[in-house]
Order: C-alpha cells, then structure tokens, then sequence
C-alpha cells in the first residue's frame, strides 16, 4: 500500500484573497486542508512600543493606522482609554458625535468587506455598488475631520471641530438614502445560488469555540453569541440609542454576511438617531490642562498661547494607574489597555485587537474543509493586518 | 464592573496563600496572583459558578525595568453570563517561565506567543512556542524597556547577506 501523503502549499503572503499581507501554510490531502498554518507579522511596525515613546496625544494619529478602515472606532478606544484614566467628563455633544462618526465607519467598513468578500468569490459587480456608499460616507469624514481614510477626529476629552455648516443635510440624505442601498446589496446576492453555494454550511465555527477562542464582533455573534460591548458595558451613551443585535445561528460564511448586513441597517439607524437628537452646546472638554485651546484664543491671548505651548510640547500628567476602555469596532472588541507611571507617557500602551483573535481561530473553522473554501472563510472573519502585526 | 467582594472571598478561602493583593482603580478590579498557582487559579475562575469567567479578552506583558519582579502577565477575564470583567496579574522575574493558560482558553495560544515573542517571558506546557510576529532567528524582544525605540541597528549600515 502506498504511504499517505500530503501536499503542502503556500497561500500567500501576496495574494488578493488574503486581505493584505497574510501568509498561509496549508496542508492538503487531496482537496481538503488538513492543517492550516498563519503566519503573520509582516505589517508589524512596533505600535504598542511607538506608544511608550510620545505624549498621550501624539499617539491618536498612529491609531488611525491600526485598523484603516475603521479609523473613527479606534480613535475612539483609545481616548476612551486616556480619558478614564484622567476621570474626565465629555460634552454631550461630543458624545454624540462620536457615536454618529463611529457608526457611519462602521457602515463603510462592512462595505469595503462585503465588496471585496464577493469579489473574492467571484462576484465583480457588487463592489462598483458598496464603493459608491462607502465615497459618500468618506466624503462626509473629510468635510468633517479634513481626512477620509485617516480623519484623527477624536481628542482626549471632546472631538477636534464640531460640524461644518450644511454637513448634517448631507448626512441626513444619506441616511435617508442607505437602507434602499443595502436591498441593492441583497438583490445582487441574499437569494443568488451562487452566493449561497459558496457560503452555506462554510467555515463554521461553533458558540462554545468562539467564546473559547475570543472571538469578537460580527464572526461572534454569526455563531449566537450576544455579545456587544455597545450593549454589555456601554460607553459614549450608547445606552440612549435605540438599536438591536443581529445574531445568527449556524455560524457560517452565509450568517457572517447577513449579520453584518442587519448591522448595517443599524447602525444606520443609530447614525439617524445621533443626528436628530445632537444636543446644543461644546465638543470638548472644559478642562485647561488637557485639550488644546480653541485656535482663535491662541492667536488672541498670550495665557492661551502658552497653554497651546505646554500642551502640545509636554502633554499632561494622569495619575498613576491602570485602565481598559473598549469599544465595538466594525470587527469586534477592540481595547486599550493603558498604564500610567504619572508620567507625560504612557508606559505600556496595549491594543487588544479584535482581528488577531479571529484569526487566531481560521484554523479551527478550515481544517477539514475544501481549500477553495479557505478564501470563502478569510474574506467572511473580515481581517485587517493593520491592526494584527501591529 | 461592579464586582462584589463575596467572589473574591472565595478565591481567598481556596488559595489563602496565592492572593497577594487584590485593587480596584476606576471600577476596575485588579487581583494579583502568586506565580505558582496560577493555573489552578485561573481553572477554578474558569469553570466555578461563581465566577465563569469563560472569555479570555487579553492577555499582555508589561515590563517594570529595574524593579524586581521585573514583568507582569496580565490577563483581562471577562464573564458573559455576569456581565463582569476583572484583571489577573502575576509577577514574572526575568529569566523565569510561568505556566500556560492555553488548555483553558484556547485564545491564550496566540496571545502567549506574542508575549513570548515581544518580552522573552517562555510559556510552560505551550503546544506551539514560536514568535509570531517577528520571525524566527530575530534577536532581542522589542517591548523590553532596555530594548531601543530605534532597533539595535539602527545606526549600521545595511548589508544584504547573500
């Protein structure tokens, strides 16, 4: 008889499915993966040690570089972070404008992921659809931060600027607009066989592994796990919004898309609500030693160009301690762990990213299955190597 | 993260020893472990009905250059079914290993790996103990505090090894 082999090739780290610079190693009898080997690490740039060298404000910036599609929701973990370990107050308005920034990005990540998931797979048509909504919401950040795909929006204590005039018609258009958008989406693919060939019954991963693996955001909750940290310890008053949590049950590639999908539809809604009910008054913090003053008081008011001065060259001193602030980001639980010595710097600046858990759990969902359904289940986990390597 | 203190009790009864300091900062609960028990600790957190801190949400090192212990593992347990979060740390002296929690929470795989990767700190029963994030052969662990921001080299010139 002869001896069993099996056939080892490399997916990757250059490969369209991948999502970026991810390199597989998988084993194959026949068709089927026996052992699927990720390596990662070829976006590392040292972040958590870049961290540990700048001021608490000079790291906002390199958080937009974590994961870049969904700049707005890292900004946010990370101030949330800092400004529990100040025990600062933010406006109301501030508040607000968060979660409506957070929730338009999360709705333009899902879309970059469901165009190209199904471009991965074979359907070239929908990603010229999800690009067209996701201009109009990168058009709206760069009104409003003066980026789009970096908008470094977030301060320590508020938001940069408050709304330019005329914005809010724009953003109320379009979410007057987005949810006739996604059953576009769905009439190109809920009901297609295709579509559902490629995905039912692919990559599953079951409740018990996914809470075992720490898997977070859409992957988990596709598998019927109720766990939104919007919902579960909720911060930037997301407990005045109305909204829900789409689960699904099998856990497959098919109830990934369609939680997501569902998701979007909310955060939609919520983005709707954010912007009718925004309350009057400031964007940031009345705190003198912590935000930068306002420009025009700078450029008036010597008290204020040395308060600029001093903020901006040495930063602030929290008080020693340690905190985690957490937020939903469009890929799952996205933290800040932050440790402060009472320095001007903070002295472990550590990221729990959400992709680097799910990841950790591809192995578990493609052992045994068709190698033509590992690209179906890379694209379905939505990885950004950003945020993995760091 | 309101956590009543009857839970902690417990874990008190059980390793009277192991519990050497239990903090709350900003509603968060911090317990720091002995090293040796560490495992037991974190089984007992795991499955006892009290506790049922089923999710692994991180876990990270920190390094204290100079004092001694010199690093902290840090793991932040999260219980769905109580909605509650708490912070197991222990101290690690350098060139000391400390038991994995890998057949625990099978997330602590990749997490152990970075730490081991990025602080040297070696994971006792680990199924796969490789770096991940810097390849094989790299020398030095980078968030060690001694380590500079620059890298090593950053002052030589680049030769290509052919």
């Amino acid at each position: 008889m002869a001896e069993k082999r099996f056939m080892t090739i490399n997916m990757g780290p250059q490969h369209p499915a991948t999502h970026g610079v991810l390199r597989l190693v998988l084993e194959l009898d026949g068709e089927i993966v026996v052992k699927a080997t990720p390596h990662i690490g070829h976006l590392h740039r040292g972040v958590e040690k870049l961290g540990e060298n700048r001021t608490y404000h000079q790291f906002i910036p390199l958080t937009d570089r974590l994961d870049y599609t969904n700049a707005m929701g890292n900004n946010l973990a990370y101030v949330l972070a800092v400004e529990k370990l100040l025990d600062i107050e933010v406006p109301k308005r501030a508040q607000y404008l968060r979660v409506l920034m957070t929730e338009l990005q999360r709705i333009a990540a899902h879309l970059i992921w469901l165009g190209t998931h199904v471009l991965d797979l074979g359907a070239t048509t929908p990603i010229f659809y999800t690009f067209r909504e996701r201009e109009d919401i990168l058009r709206i950040f760069d009104e409003v931060a003066g980026g789009r795909l970096t908008p470094t929006y977030m301060r320590i204590g508020g938001v940069s600027k408050d709304l330019p005039n005329g914005i809010e018609e724009k953003i109320r258009d379009f979410v007057q607009n987005f949810p006739g958008h996604v059953k576009e989406y769905e009439t190109l693919l809920t009901e297609n066989v295709i579509w559902l060939k490629r995905t039912k019954e692919v990559g599953i991963i079951s409740k018990a592994d996914a809470i075992n693996w720490a898997v977070t955001g859409p992957t988990l909750r596709a598998s019927g796990v109720n766990y939104d940290v919007r919902k579960a310890f909720p911060y930037s008053s997301y407990e005045q919004f109305d909204f829900d949590i789409p689960l699904g049950s099998v856990g497959d590639v098919y109830d990934r898309y369609v939680v997501r999908l569902r998701e979007m539809e909310w955060s939609n809604s919520i983005a709707k609500q954010a912007l009718e009910r925004l309350p009057k008054g400031p964007v940031i913090a009345g705190d003198p030693k912590i935000p930068l003053p306002p420009k025009e008081a700078v450029m008036t008011d010597i008290a204020s160009l040395i308060r600029q001065f001093k903020i901006a060259s040495e930063g602030f001193q929290p008080p020693k301690g340690e905190v985690y602030a957490s937020v939903e980001s469009a890929k799952g639980e996205l933290g800040f762990y932050l440790v402060s010595d009472g320095s001007n710097q903070p002295f472990r600046v550590r990221i729990r990213p959400p992709s680097f858990l799910n990841l950790s759990a591809l192995p578990k969902m493609i052992e045994g299955s068709l190698i033509a359904d590992v690209v179906s289940t890379i694209g379905s986990i939505d990885i950004v190597l950003g945020e993995i390597d760091r | 993260m309101a956590e009543t203190q009857s839970p902690i009790d417990k874990l008190e009864e059980k390793f009277p020893a192991s519990i050497l300091e239990v903090t709350t900062f900003r509603d968060e609960l911090t317990v720091t472990v002995a090293k040796k028990d560490l495992y037991e600790i974190c089984k007992l957190l795991y499955s006892d009905p009290d506790f049922q801190y089923q999710f692994l949400t991180d876990l990270c090192g920190v390094d204290f250059l100079p004092e001694t212990p010199r690093f902290q593992v840090v793991y932040l347990l999260h219980s769905m079914k109580n909605s509650r979060r708490m912070r197991l740390k222990v101290r690690v002296p350098e060139g000391e290993s400390i038991s994995s929690v890998e057949s625990i929470w099978k997330a602590a795989n990749w997490l152990e790996r970075e730490v081991y990767d990025l602080f040297g700190i070696p994971f006792e029963n680990h199924p796969d103990l490789r770096r991940i994030l810097l390849w094989d052969g790299y020398e030095g662990y980078p968030l060690r505090k001694d380590y500079p921001v620059e890298g090593p080299d950053f002052d030589k010139p680049f030769v290509l090894e052919v």
